[in-house]
């Protein structure tokens, strides 16, 4: 793992944490959607907070499939996991939200889950994989620059 | 919820969500070592080939559906369940169907660490929701 792959696993963390706190924050400003009328849910993408939650969790997405490119599933899904801690950060902080004991020993288990993960290796290598060729060839050329 | 059809409700909802959601990402995940490393991609064709690599892998497009199905479930689910059991649930075991899955499907090397940060973070989520 490189610096510039813990920089993805954090644009994951953030992006999701952020985008999903910035769609609360749009949708609980424009009050109770009833499915009687699903027009209003066109309406809310519109709004500022939820337009930009989405363009968050686009992001997201993109950050995610590139680590799922290079790293396993197992690795990905709990290192990416400190983004509910953010949120809970964020709903006490941000929004004041009322945040129990129980809700923060759940932040500390995720935070331990975290650790014991993102100590271990990042990727299962079965074999050569499709673009193995071209990364040697790209690190011989950066080795040679060196 | 003393009711056992409501109870076999609110199981059957919480399965759905998890078993669609636990497909999508272990479909996407093997979309994505299909393609290889996006890095690599991006310096031999840039943004717009690594996308298309992305979008064009058939498993990605059935990943994709099976995440929307996902969502689907877990708004049908809120609209009869209240948010606080749903949410903490579902996502819970998601940690732990997709440890399985992965080790089973994906053939990922799922070690007594990513077990016990699987169930750490299980743990975790589910907390949260007290």
């Amino acid at each position: 793992m490189t610096f510039r792959r813990y920089l993805v696993l954090a644009v994951i963390t953030l992006t999701a944490s952020l985008g999903d706190t910035f769609l609360s924050r749009g949708m609980k400003s424009m009050g109770p959607v009833s499915l009687a009328h699903p027009g209003a849910l066109i309406h809310a993408i519109f709004s500022p907070w939820v337009a930009a939650g989405i363009v968050l969790l686009i992001g997201f997405f993109a950050s995610y499939l590139t680590a799922l490119s290079w790293a396993d599933l197992t690795y990905v899904l709990p290192a990416s996991s400190l983004g509910y801690v953010i949120m809970t950060l964020l709903a006490k902080f941000w929004l004041k939200e009322h945040v129990s004991p129980l809700r923060w020993l759940g932040v500390v288990f995720i935070t331990a889950g975290v650790g014991f993960v993102t100590r271990g290796p990042s990727y299962t290598d079965h074999s050569a994989g499709p673009t193995a060729e071209l990364r040697a060839e790209i690190e011989d050329a950066e080795e040679v620059r060196r | 919820m003393t009711n056992p059809h409501a109870v076999l409700a609110t199981a059957a909802m919480i399965m759905s969500i998890v078993v669609t959601a636990t497909a999508g990402d272990i479909l996407t995940a093997s979309a994505m070592r299909q393609v290889g490393d996006l890095d690599v991609i991006r310096r031999r064709s840039g943004i717009p080939g690594a996308a298309a690599a992305v979008i064009t892998n058939g498993r990605f497009g059935l990943g994709v559906v099976c995440l929307a199905l996902s969502f689907f479930s877990l708004l049908f689910a809120f609209s009869h369940r209240d948010l606080s059991l749903i949410g903490p649930a579902a996502t819970s075991l998601t940690f732990v169907t997709n440890a399985l899955a992965a080790k089973f499907f994906l053939r990922e090397n799922v070690d007594r660490r990513r077990w016990t940060a699987a169930i750490f973070v299980c743990v975790g989520v589910a907390l949260l929701a007290f």
